[in-house]
């Protein structure tokens, strides 16, 4: 059971990985906002199924900051977008993204307990580690409005703080 | 906040002096600490005991000042959060929401 979550978890990786390279041409910032609204959402989503799965105090809090969290910045993205009068565009790493998560979804929703705990929390590690390389190598790199720019900058310390708290949780559980 | 504090305090004395009867208290404050961007500003205060510590959260986002073990004040987003310092000491207290954010306060007896 390690062996295949680990397995599956290096596979999205990669994909999202290759995605995010593919995107490195020069996302404009209609699709640097679409991704990253699409990111936040995707870990309000996950954040959702662990508020309805897990038994665990720390893991549910966790959640609950995580919907809180993505909910305000996204927010913000929208009122900015809105300000800029900027339509946010889909774009190929946006669909990787929302793909993989899919696929982690339903992998996650076969978990009950302990297990799924262990898993969404370890996900929770790997999934902002990997939007925050996004962030600082190419989102942050390549936003042309400063607004957007600076949003992108708070957005990243934020999610630095929820990768550290994860991984905290994560020690936690072992 | 200080500065207007400071300024009427002479005035204050000035008054009082001539008034053996009244006793004056040691001055309460309030200390502000700003929260921008996920950063207490100034990250470390002093204080004395009896004083206020004021957290005026900037952020669209939900902290908090947490004591490990101890007090906490909860800061909704854009909003303010104030406690009264009990007890001297030397306390590290961070935001549980947000654990990298950190601050430090040092109260006086
Ligand atoms: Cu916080």
């Amino acid at each position: 059971m390690t062996i295949r979550l680990t397995t599956a978890a290096a596979a999205i990786a990669l994909l999202i990985g290759g995605n995010w390279a593919l995107a490195a041409d020069k996302p404009t910032d209609p699709q640097i906002a679409h991704i990253a609204y699409t990111a936040g959402v995707i870990d309000i989503e996950a954040a959702k199924q662990a508020i309805a799965t897990s038994k665990n105090k720390a893991v549910v809090e966790f959640a609950e900051s995580m919907v809180r969290d993505h909910e305000s910045v996204n927010k913000q993205a929208l009122d900015l977008v809105k300000k800029l009068n900027v339509t946010p565009e889909d774009n190929g790493t946006s669909k990787a993204l929302s793909q993989a998560a899919e696929t982690k979804r339903s992998e996650l929703a076969k978990l009950t307990g302990a297990d799924f705990d262990k898993a969404y929390v370890e996900n929770e590690v790997a999934y902002h580690k990997q939007v925050n390389g996004a962030l600082e190598t190419l989102l942050i790199p390549s936003a042309q409005n400063a607004e957007l720019k600076s949003l992108l900058e708070t957005g990243l310390k934020l999610f630095q703080g929820h990768q550290q708290h994860a991984e905290h949780i994560a020690t936690e559980l072992k | 906040m200080n500065a207007a504090t400071n300024a009427v305090r002479p005035a204050f004395l000035a008054l009082l002096l001539g008034t053996a009867a009244i006793a004056v208290p040691a001055q309460a404050e309030t200390i502000e600490v700003t929260i921008d961007r996920l950063a207490y500003a100034p990250a470390a205060i002093e204080a004395k005991v009896g004083d206020e510590v004021e957290w005026i959260n900037k952020d669209a986002l939900v902290h908090t000042a947490t004591v490990t073990g101890g007090a906490e004040v909860l800061l909704p987003a854009k909003k303010s959060g104030r406690l009264r310092l009990q007890e001297p000491g030397s306390f590290d207290y961070i935001c549980r929401y947000h654990p990298n954010m950190k601050g430090h306060i040092t109260v006086r007896p």
